[in-house]
C-alpha cells in the first residue's frame, strides 16, 4: 500500500507547462510591445484568480474586497520604488508584503463576520481604503499619481522588464499555491473548507489556517496591483480600488473551475479573450459576464476545468491516490 | 492511578435551558465507559464539552493532569482526545484516505510515510481500505459512520469519544463494530461510548453511566446500572412495579 500524487497525465502536463513558460519567457524578443503589455494583464488575471481561488475555493471565504490589496499594491509600488528608491524588481514583492501586513491587521476585524456579512465587510474595507487614499495629497489624492520607477529605462526595455517580472511573479505564485496545497497546511485548509467543526476536532487550527490564507491571498493581490501599476504607469484611487477587480476574479474562478489550481488559469485565458472581443459592448458586456457567472454556478459548478478533469487527470495533482505497491 | 479524564461540576446552559447540570465523573486510562440515557438528555452536549467544541458555563475538565477547560478543540485533539460525531461529518470533497490522513497528520502530528501508514491502519481496522480513493461525500451512511471512527482512530488518541456509531447497523455488522471498539480499548485507548443499542455497550464497557436531562442518575457496573429502578424509569418514562 502506498499513496502517490503524480500520474502519467501530470508528468506530461508538467513538461508541457515548462515548455509553455519557456516560450512565454522568450516572447519579448518575438512579439510587439503592445502584445507584451496585453500579456502582462493576462498574467495578472491568472495571479488574481489564483488568489481568489485560494480564498474562496480552498479557504471557503468569499471575499468581495480583494481590490483593497490590489490598490495597496499599486500605491505600494509608487511609495517603495518612486519615493524610497527601491529597484522595481524588489519593489513588486515588497508591495505584496505591505498588502499582506494590512491584511493581517484587518483579518482580526473581518474574521468576526461570516458568510454574506464577511463578503460585505471585506468590500467595506476596500471602500474605506479608497477613500483614505483619495485624501492623501502626497500620493496625488483623487487625481492619482504617475509611476516613475522605470523612468531611466527606454520604453522597449521597460516593457520587457515589466513583462518578465509579471511572468515570474505569476509562475512563482501559482507554484507557491500548489506547494501550499500539497503540504500539511494545505490538507488542513481543504478540511476546513469542507467542515470547520470536524476539522477542528481532528487537530486543525481553523482560525490560524484561515488567517494564513487571507494574508497569502492579499500578498498575491498586492503584487498583482504593483504589476498593473507598472504596466499602466498611472495609479488612481478609483481604478486601483475598483470593484471591477472582484468581478474579474469571480469570473475567472467560477468559469475556470473553483477549488482547482488549473481553474483560474483556464478562466483567465477565457476572460482575456472575451474582454478583447466584447469590450465594445460597453456596460452590457459586464451584464453579460454576470449572467454567465450565475449560469455556470447553477449548471457547471465545477467550471470548465471540471468538465475535463478527473482523479487521474490533473495538471497540479494535490490529492493522494492509494495504490497497491 | 491518576484518572485520564476528570470532569467536575460541569454545567452548560443554552439560554434558560440547562442541558448539563453539575456533572462529575472520571475515566481511567484504558477504561471503556458506556453512556446511556433518553434522547435529549445532554449526552452529545457532554461529548462536545469534553472535546472542546463547546465551552462549559461552570466546572472544569482535566485531561492527563492538565486543565483543558479553556483550550480549543484542535489542541485537545493533538493532546489525545478523538471524537466521532453522531451525524457523520465527512470532508466530502476529499477521498476517504484523505479524510483519515487529516487525522494522522494534523491530529497525531505524523509526517510523510508514518502518516500514510497510520491512515492505512485506521482504514484497515474499519474495513474501508477498498473505498480509500472514493470521494467521502459519495459514501452511504454506514461507511460514513465507519469513516467517523477511522478518522478519530487515525489521530492516535488516548481517549476516544464515540457518539451512537452502532445506529443503523444490521445484526451481522454489529459484532464487527463491537470487536473494533473492544480492540481499541484493549490497545490502551480509553473510550466514552454513547449508545442506544445497549447490548453492544454491555459487551465492551467496564462501567456504565446513565445520564438524564443533564444529571447523572447512576454510574458503575454495567449490569447493576441497567437494573437500577431509576434508570429503568428514565428509559420507560414511568415507574416499573417489580414482582416480589
Amino acid at each position: 500500500m502506498r499513496a502517490s500524487r503524480t500520474t502519467p497525465f501530470s508528468r506530461v502536463s508538467a513538461v508541457v507547462l515548462g515548455v509553455l513558460v519557456a516560450v512565454l519567457a522568450y516572447a519579448p524578443y518575438a512579439v510587439s510591445r503592445g502584445t507584451q503589455t496585453q500579456l502582462v494583464l493576462l498574467f495578472c488575471y491568472v495571479l488574481m484568480g489564483t488568489m481568489w481561488n485560494l480564498l474562496a475555493g480552498y479557504g471557503g471565504m468569499v471575499s468581495v474586497g480583494q481590490q483593497a490589496y490590489i490598490g495597496i499594491g499599486s500605491y505600494g509600488l509608487v511609495t517603495i520604488a518612486d519615493q524610497m528608491g527601491v529597484p522595481a524588481v524588489l519593489a513588486v514583492p515588497l508591495a505584496g508584503v505591505a498588502a499582506g501586513a494590512v491584511a493581517w491587521v484587518t483579518s482580526f476585524l473581518v474574521f468576526r463576520l461570516a458568510g454574506g456579512y464577511f463578503a460585505i465587510g471585506t468590500w467595506v474595507v476596500a471602500e474605506v481604503l479608497r477613500l483614505v487614499f483619495t485624501q492623501v495629497d502626497g500620493l496625488g489624492a483623487g487625481a492619482g499619481v504617475s509611476v516613475g520607477a522605470y523612468g531611466d529605462l527606454g520604453p522597449a526595455y521597460r516593457i520587457a522588464v515589466v513583462y518578465w517580472l509579471a511572468l515570474a511573479t505569476t509562475v512563482l505564485s501559482v507554484f507557491g499555491v500548489y506547494l501550499l496545497m500539497r503540504s500539511r497546511t494545505g490538507l488542513g485548509l481543504t478540511a476546513v473548507r469542507d467542515d470547520p467543526v470536524a476539522a477542528s476536532s481532528l487537530g486543525v487550527g481553523v482560525a490560524g489556517a484561515k488567517r494564513l490564507v487571507y494574508v497569502a491571498a492579499a500578498v498575491g493581490c498586492g503584487m498583482a496591483g504593483a504589476l498593473i501599476a507598472s504596466n499602466t504607469l498611472r495609479v488612481q484611487p478609483e481604478s486601483a480600488f475598483s470593484i471591477n477587480y472582484t468581478a474579474v476574479m469571480m469570473f475567472v474562478v467560477v468559469i475556470g473551475g473553483i477549488g482547482a489550481i488549473e481553474g483560474p488559469i483556464l478562466g483567465a485565458v477565457l476572460y482575456f479573450l472575451l474582454e478583447r472581443e466584447l469590450s465594445h459592448f460597453g456596460a452590457w458586456y459586464l451584464v453579460l459576464l454576470g449572467i454567465v457567472v450565475v449560469a455556470f454556478t447553477l449548471v457547471l459548478p465545477k467550471g470548465l476545468w471540471g468538465l475535463v478533469a478527473g482523479p487521474r487527470r490533473q495538471v497540479f495533482p494535490v490529492g493522494l491516490t492509494v495504490m497497491r505497491s | 492511578m491518576t484518572p485520564l479524564l476528570e470532569i467536575s461540576g460541569l454545567a452548560k446552559r443554552f439560554g434558560k435551558l440547562t442541558v448539563i447540570d453539575d456533572l462529575s465523573f472520571t475515566v481511567a486510562p484504558g477504561e471503556a465507559l458506556g453512556v446511556v440515557g433518553p434522547n435529549g438528555a445532554g449526552k452529545s452536549t457532554m461529548l462536545n464539552l469534553v472535546n472542546g467544541v463547546l465551552r462549559p458555563d461552570e466546572g472544569t475538565i482535566r485531561f492527563a493532569g492538565t486543565d483543558v477547560t479553556r483550550i480549543g478543540a484542535d489542541r485537545r485533539c493533538r493532546a489525545g482526545i478523538g471524537r466521532s460525531y453522531q451525524i457523520p461529518r465527512p470532508f466530502g470533497e476529499m477521498t476517504v484516505f484523505g479524510n483519515a490522513l487529516v487525522g494522522a497528520t494534523l491530529g497525531a502530528g505524523l509526517r510523510g510515510r508514518h502518516a500514510h501508514r497510520a491512515a492505512f491502519e485506521a482504514l484497515e481496522r474499519t474495513e474501508l481500505m477498498s473505498l480509500a480513493n472514493s470521494p467521502a461525500g459519495a459514501l452511504r451512511l454506514l461507511d460514513r459512520k465507519r469513516l467517523e471512527l477511522a478518522r478519530a482512530m487515525a489521530c492516535g488518541p488516548r481517549l476516544i469519544l464515540l457518539d451512537e456509531i452502532a445506529g443503523g447497523l444490521t445484526d451481522s455488522e454489529l459484532p464487527t463494530l463491537v470487536d473494533t471498539v473492544r480492540g481499541l480499548r484493549d490497545s490502551g485507548v480509553a473510550v466514552i461510548w454513547i449508545e442506544h443499542i445497549v447490548h453492544a455497550l454491555l459487551a465492551v464497557v467496564d462501567r456504565l453511566m446513565c445520564l438524564t436531562y443533564g444529571t447523572m442518575l447512576a454510574i458503575g457496573d454495567p449490569q447493576a446500572v441497567m437494573r437500577d429502578p431509576e434508570v429503568v424509569t428514565a428509559y420507560l418514562g414511568h415507574t416499573v412495579e417489580r414482582a416480589s
